[in-house]
């Protein structure tokens, strides 16, 4: 004696959200049935194994159904073989395209093609995701990839608008584009200790700051959000005089000192390191029209600044004590032309540092 | 040429893809109406093409408007290959045939395709122009409206009942023809659906036309099946009742919210109809529109002056001779009445029995599929009467001639005709017709509940005035009435226990009740009501032919009997006296006969209390003695824990709470009964139920003692939980908003072939169990619920299978009030308490401030009191003891049996509490809706319309403002690719929520957005496993509807009372 043929079907769609997770999560049914009898669903209503691993079948069931439409969130509301409630359909989307953040590092800035694709197993023993839900993390990437793409206007808003998500997971999303577009290096080991978080605000800070349509005049361009600024890069190159003249790199540093002294107990460090710490950061500016440089922006951040600072012992108040006073002495610097471009700089190298200076 | 049909293309969306090489669709539309084809411009790559297409115009006759849906076929253009279609959509255009429903359907449609489901959404506007035809010999009935409700539609009032209608038409399957060997799977599922789709259509015409030539306008609880016979053919048919019906008119709307609000409701409705806040609000809308006290003889003015549009009640035209009738008939029920001085009220009432006699006569069939009617409508409910035959299927060989299908069903009415005679009735109620067929036999069904009517509604336009009329010719109070035996207690039709009514105490009433209606609103119940189902298997030898036929029908009887006993057992273990909605389905299989019975039992407080269950050993060494006492005692603790699970607290109960003001909760009964006939049962609390009346089961073996464990399997609903079969939960009104309507199959292989009938009643039992178990987890987010209209349909499809199909509608309700509630009546029963029981009418009539009902029931009171001897007679208990053999001797004489049952209600002085407390009660009620109100509007925002759909007639809190027509689809549903769909469930899941997705768009299409009464008739379901197939058919109905929440009417009737249809029109609109 079996069960041949069970379904439950609801004129309005009954959905679970503990079920649904389970499923996003990659369960098996029989997990699923497991997790939720520990979970004690069972005492609410008497329920027996059977029943729940019915259940549990019905919602499997359902959610397969909605995936087609979760694809793309639009259809959902327009669709007719669901009749899921708006807050609802929502919760479906937000958590369908919600995303494991150690899954995520492990893929930001690769590129999201079938190589990638085939490497998730590896992935997923890593970072203990299953197999199933790194595939659908990887695959919602490479969908709002695709999609955006082809789009013009602000990226952010894009992702909102098409795929009906939150502002924070668009945001969230438009640094994982950002990222797999420019390719950025995040998988070398000293890059390790930065989390999803951390990336994702600097990919914000450059798209607000650095991208083509940072600048505003060019409202409606294709990859507006995604392709950085050409021209500024360009310009970049014209800051190496604060490192190449002499007269100004030492007026530079007097400036800098003068401003710090007596204020941080690493004011020595600082003074020795500033002709280095400097060179560093100019550099990196400098070798940004190189597509190679740029994928390396953030190791070069690292290497450059960032781990010299840490030998030196500066804290993070110390940190930002200095590139403050780095940034604006440039400004007193008369001979120095090229104010704008160094406020966009330095800008964003700023915040990105403050965020990515920690253990 | 009397109409023009003018359909236009809009758009489409979500097109499948069906060039792979460029990932695009070039769609075009093929519009077909009878034998025209009109064809839109090809819109070249894309999935959301525009079409916006000129107006297609179609001249047809009506009679092709009825009968042909209007057919919209997708198709990809492929210049080089023959073109390949991506769906279709049938849209039936009845419902724009007549005036008052939609105007016009525009909206999307879902692309259906049977072998891949929903391809995408087309976007369709439908008109329809019709010119007036004067030909007295029209083929059409264009105009006649169609209702699944079994009850008088909301914002409609019932001039007048015709009565029973019926109709069928036979036609070859195409899935049989020759040709389907040559065909694809894809030809021949639609020419099976376009088929089905005309014959539907054929038969509503003609059903229509039967109406019209009785002089109605509507058929309500219009129910039409279809009997797939395979080689033999297609038979559809369909049953209903002719109604004349009126329009309430917007003006008067507000008069149909009464039961919600007794403050504005006209004296009558608090007297009669008690109020059960929304669950029944049918009856109100029968209420004169005109407010004031109505009295019986302003009442048949205003009757007079709007006359009713056509003669009253032609016979219908299929009628037999019928003096002969009358002659056998009159004398019987003449006697019946002259002899039981323990039922009649006088002779005013004799006569005007035998003239509804004789109204009713003149039918040949005076049947009603309605199973609620108006307030004293229902005079007396004799008991459920049914009829079984066994037909051998040959070939119709001549569709247009379907006298064989015809003969078969007139013999079975004729049957239940005078079964219903033999319990002293004259009509039969809550009316409905099965079959089920496997191979070459079939088995038809038919049942109901023979009860007695109030002639007045027979007549003309009298309909409003019921309860002013019930009122001067019916003594007995509306309570408790319907209980009172209509047969002569000299001369029973069958064995049962007779005592006073123990409300009225004038009247005799049985000791148990069964009925197929719904429970009348106005009956007075204890406590809670619960479903209750019998299930049985029985094996059967597989054979052919007449050999077939015979074993079944010689197994009929024992399954029907059996079925009983169960019945009767799990009723007594709930401590219930009645049985409401009983609905049995005998489905037969190659090999077995599966027999299930549902229904809702209920405490009736003119009942007698049921006696308890006894067990008793054969001999008395015959089983250990403790043996037999464990099980009496666990069947004594089942009663007890069920006493209060349902808060089934007897009168003899509550008489000790009345002394104070405000007793407990759970002595909520609304049974308030002052006097204190019933010292002596007092005992009963122990629940040792004496010895008087205890029902006893003997036993003499071990399948008696798996019986007994199987009664005692039967699990309560967890807390929170109730469940009924029927439109109102008994003890459940006050709903709110949450409403869920659901479908779930399951499908059970037997791989042990060696299974014996326990063994299978068994497996039938823990299935239908774990169903519900199933149900209540999904649903427990919903708690405080109840599950309503559970409806379980059996099937055998193959072998080795058993499929269970139920359609039900979860509903919250609010527990809270429930307290309330309970705790305000006592106080309004304890000012009632002090009254003579003779004089209660004339109290009552004071309190409801009508003066002209307070003489018409003082009369009836005195006509009464003459007549019957006072309520002093001595409650005579007897023992059960031999109803089951006697019971298995009546049914080996007969094949067919009648079913017996009786019920009561509390008074009126019940009602009245009701009416009150629920005007204290709904000030909370309010805020209840506006949390739903709210809801919906969140719900505009998004594109598609939200549709909520229902079995019941009714949605809680939302008021119907306008019926829309019915729904009736048909859909084939098949595959190749079973395992990549997901399995068979996988692929009827999907199929299940296409089917309710087309239901939606169609009712939105229409400008609905409700589907009451929805009801799935069939769910045929194959498979072939090994060949990766599968099929699946499903038949669905109901009744388009335009609602609105209460709140949003009264807000809109306070601002002007006019023009209220209109704005919620539109407001259902977007």
């Amino acid at each position: 004696m079996s069960v041949e043929l069970d379904v439950f079907v609801g004129n309005t769609t009954i959905m679970d959200e503990e079920v649904y997770q389970l499923w996003l999560d990659g369960y098996t049914v029989n997990d699923a049935v497991k997790v939720r009898m520990e979970g004690g669903v069972m005492d609410e209503c008497e329920a027996s194994k059977d029943v729940l691993l019915s259940d549990t079948m019905d919602q499997y069931r359902t959610f397969q159904m909605c995936e087609r439409l979760l694809h793309s969130p639009a259809k959902l509301a327009n669709q007719l073989l669901f009749q899921i409630p708006p807050h609802r359909q929502i919760m479906l989307i937000e958590r369908y395209y919600a995303f494991d953040d150690t899954f995520v590092r492990e893929v930001l800035g690769k590129k999201l093609s079938k190589g990638t694709k085939k490497d998730l197993d590896d992935i997923s023993a890593k970072t203990g995701v299953t197999l199933k839900s790194c595939r659908r993390q990887f695959d919602n990437f490479k969908r709002v990839f695709k999609v955006v793409e082809e789009l013009k206007g602000p990226l952010v808003e894009n992702i909102r608008q098409h795929f009906l998500l939150s502002d924070k997971l668009a945001r969230d999303y438009a640094a994982i584009v950002f990222f797999a577009n420019n390719r950025f290096e995040t998988g070398k080991r000293k890059l390790q200790y930065l989390s999803f978080q951390d990336f994702a605000f600097c990919a914000g800070q450059l798209i607000s700051n650095w991208t083509v349509g940072a600048v505003g005049e060019y409202n409606m361009v294709e990859d507006m959000d995604v392709d950085l600024d050409k021209e500024f890069l360009q310009e970049l190159k014209e800051l190496k005089i604060l490192i190449t003249d002499k007269d100004l790199l030492d007026q530079h540093k007097s400036l800098v000192c003068t401003a710090l002294r007596g204020k941080t107990k690493v004011f020595p460090e600082m003074e020795t390191s500033f002709k280095n710490l400097s060179r560093g950061l100019i550099n990196i500016a400098a070798k940004l029209t190189n597509t190679k440089d740029v994928r390396d922006f953030f190791i070069d951040l690292v290497e450059k600044f960032i781990e010299p600072c840490r030998s030196d012992r500066w804290t993070a108040a110390d940190m930002k004590l200095y590139l403050t006073h780095y940034t604006n002495s440039a400004h007193i610097l008369d001979t120095f032309k090229h104010q704008v471009v160094w406020d966009r700089y330095m800008g964003v190298v700023k915040s990105c540092i403050f965020k990515m200076y920690h253990d | 040429m009397p109409g023009k049909l003018k359909a236009k293309i809009v758009a489409g969306r979500h097109l499948p893809v069906m060039d792979r090489a460029s990932d695009l669709t070039d769609a075009f539309v093929e519009v077909k109406f009878g034998n025209t084809t009109f064809k839109t411009d090809v819109c070249p790559k894309s999935l959301n093409p525009q079409w916006n297409s000129e107006w297609f115009k179609f001249e047809v006759d009506d009679e092709d408007l009825q009968d042909e849906p209007l057919q919209i076929t997708v198709l990809d253009h492929d210049t080089y290959s023959a073109n390949d279609a991506i769906g279709k959509v049938y849209i039936d255009i009845d419902p724009l045939l007549y005036s008052e429903a939609a105007s016009v359907i525009s909206g999307w449609f879902p692309i259906y395709d049977t072998i891949h489901g929903i391809r995408g959404e087309i976007n369709v506007i439908v008109k329809v122009e019709l010119f007036n035809d004067l030909n007295r010999f029209r083929q059409s009935s264009c105009g006649v409206k169609f209702f699944c409700t079994t009850c008088i539609p909301q914002c409609y009032r019932a001039t007048l009942v015709h009565g029973f209608v019926e109709e069928l038409v036979v036609n070859e399957d195409p899935e049989y023809q020759w040709i389907d060997r040559i065909r694809t799977p894809r030809a021949s599922n639609e020419a099976r659906q376009r088929l089905i789709s005309l014959m539907s259509g054929e038969l509503q015409r003609k059903i229509g036309l039967k109406v019209l030539e009785m002089g109605g306008n509507a058929v309500v609880g219009y129910l039409q099946c279809f009997d797939l016979e395979g080689e033999s053919g297609l038979v559809v048919r369909a049953i209903g009742t002719a109604c004349t019906l009126d329009k309430l008119s917007s003006g008067s709307a507000p008069n149909t919210n009464t039961h919600m609000h007794p403050n504005t409701a006209p004296a009558s409705n608090a007297c009669n109809s008690p109020s059960k806040d929304g669950k029944e609000p049918v009856f109100v809308e029968d209420l004169p529109s005109s407010s004031g006290p109505p009295t019986p003889f302003r009442a048949l003015p205003t009757s007079s002056s709007s006359p009713p549009p056509f003669s009253p009640s032609k016979p219908c035209s299929r009628q037999s001779s019928s003096s002969d009738t009358d002659l056998s008939l009159t004398p019987k029920t003449g006697m019946g009445s002259g002899g039981s001085a323990g039922k009649e009220a006088g002779p005013l009432r004799t006569l005007l029995r035998q003239q509804t006699q004789t109204a009713l006569e003149q039918r040949e069939f005076p049947f009603f599929t309605l199973t609620s009617f108006p307030p004293g409508f229902l005079l007396h409910v004799g008991g459920v009467v049914s009829a079984r035959s066994v037909k051998l299927l040959d070939r119709i060989h001549n569709p247009d001639e379907p006298e064989t299908r015809d003969a078969w069903w007139e013999e079975i009415r004729q049957e239940i005709k005078s079964h219903a005679r033999a319990l002293g009735c004259h009509a039969v109620v809550g009316y409905s017709e099965s079959t089920s067929i496997c191979e070459e036999v079939c088995i038809l069904s038919a049942s109901g509940t023979a009860a007695i009517l109030n002639p007045r509604y027979m007549r003309e336009g009298c309909l409003d005035i019921g309860c002013t009329d019930h009122r001067f010719e019916d003594p007995s109070p509306p309570s408790c009435g319907f209980c009172h035996i209509p047969y002569d207690e000299l001369n029973m039709p069958f064995p049962a226990q007779l005592t006073y009514c123990y409300h009225c105490r004038r009247q005799k009433v049985p000791d148990v009740l069964f009925t197929t209606i719904d429970l009348p609103s106005e009956a007075a119940v204890a406590g809670k009501g619960c479903l209750i189902q019998a299930r049985l298997c029985r094996l059967k030898k597989k054979a052919q032919g007449e050999t077939n036929a015979t074993a079944i029908s010689n197994l009929l009887p024992f399954m029907e009997y059996e079925l009983h006993t169960q019945l009767m057992n799990k009723l007594k273990l709930r401590s219930m006296n009645a049985l409401f909605g009983l609905h049995i389905q005998i489905s037969v299989g190659e090999n077995m006969l599966l027999g299930l019975a549902s229904a809702t039992g209920v405490y009736l407080t003119a009942l007698p209390a049921p006696g308890g269950i006894q067990i008793a050993g054969k001999t008395p060494g015959d089983l250990s003695n403790e043996h037999i006492s464990s099980i009496q005692k666990r069947i004594n603790d089942t009663i007890a824990v069920n006493k209060e699970l349902y808060q089934i607290n007897p009168p003899e109960l509550a008489e000790e709470g009345v002394g104070s003001p405000i007793p407990e909760p759970r002595h909520r009964s609304r049974l308030f009964r002052s006097h204190s006939e019933s010292s002596d049962e007092l005992s009963e609390l122990d629940l040792s139920h004496g010895k008087k009346d205890a029902f006893v089961l003997e036993i003499d073996d071990t399948d008696a003692v798996e019986d007994i464990h199987s009664l005692l399997i039967d699990a309560p609903p967890p807390t929170g939980f109730y469940s009924c079969n029927t439109e109102n939960m008994p003890g459940i009104s006050n709903w709110t908003s949450g409403v869920q309507m659901f479908t779930s199959v399951r499908v059970l292989r037997l791989s042990n072939a060696n299974l014996t009938n326990q063994g299978l009643n068994k497996i039938f039992t823990d299935l239908c169990e774990n169903l519900l178990k199933s149900f209540y987890f999904k649903l427990r987010s919903m708690i405080p619920c109840c599950l309503c209209h559970l409806n379980f349909t059996v099937a055998v499809p193959e072998e080795e299978l058993i499929q269970v199909t139920v359609t039900a509608v979860a509903m919250t309700y609010d527990k809270e009030q429930t307290q309330e509630k309970t705790a305000e009546k006592p106080v309004n029963k304890g000012s009632l308490e002090a009254e003579e029981q003779l004089q209660f009418p004339l109290e009552l009539c004071a309190d409801s401030s009508s003066s002209n009902i307070q003489t018409a029931s003082k009369i009836s009171g005195v006509a009464e009191s003459t007549n019957i001897s006072p309520r002093a007679a001595s409650v005579d208990y007897g023992s059960f003891a031999d109803r089951c053999s006697t019971w298995l001797e009546l049914l080996r004489l007969k094949a067919h049996t009648i079913r017996r049952g009786s019920v009561k209600t509390s008074r009126r002085t019940q009602s009245l509490a009701h009416s009150v407390s629920s005007l204290e009660r709904c000030s909370p009620l309010q805020e209840g809706r506006s949390r739903s109100l709210r809801s919906s509007r969140s719900f505009g925002g998004s594109s598609v319309t939200v549709v909520k759909m229902t079995p019941l007639s009714f949605l809680p809190g939302i008021r119907i403002i306008k019926y829309l027509g019915i729904i009736n689809m048909f859909f084939i549903r098949e595959t190749t690719s079973l395992r990549e769909e997901g399995g068979v469930s996988g692929f009827l899941h999907s199929f299940i929520a296409e089917v309710f997705a087309m239901v939606r768009a169609h009712v939105a299409a229409l400008g609905g957005n409700a589907v009451v009464s929805y009801s799935m008739k069939e769910c045929v379901f194959m498979e072939n496993p090994n060949k990766n197939q599968a099929q699946c058919l499903i038949n669905v109905s109901g009744d388009a509807v335009i609602c609105i929440s209460e709140t949003d009417q009264e807000s809109s009737a306070s601002t002007a009372n006019t023009g209220q249809t209109g704005g919620g029109g539109t407001d259902g609109a977007t």
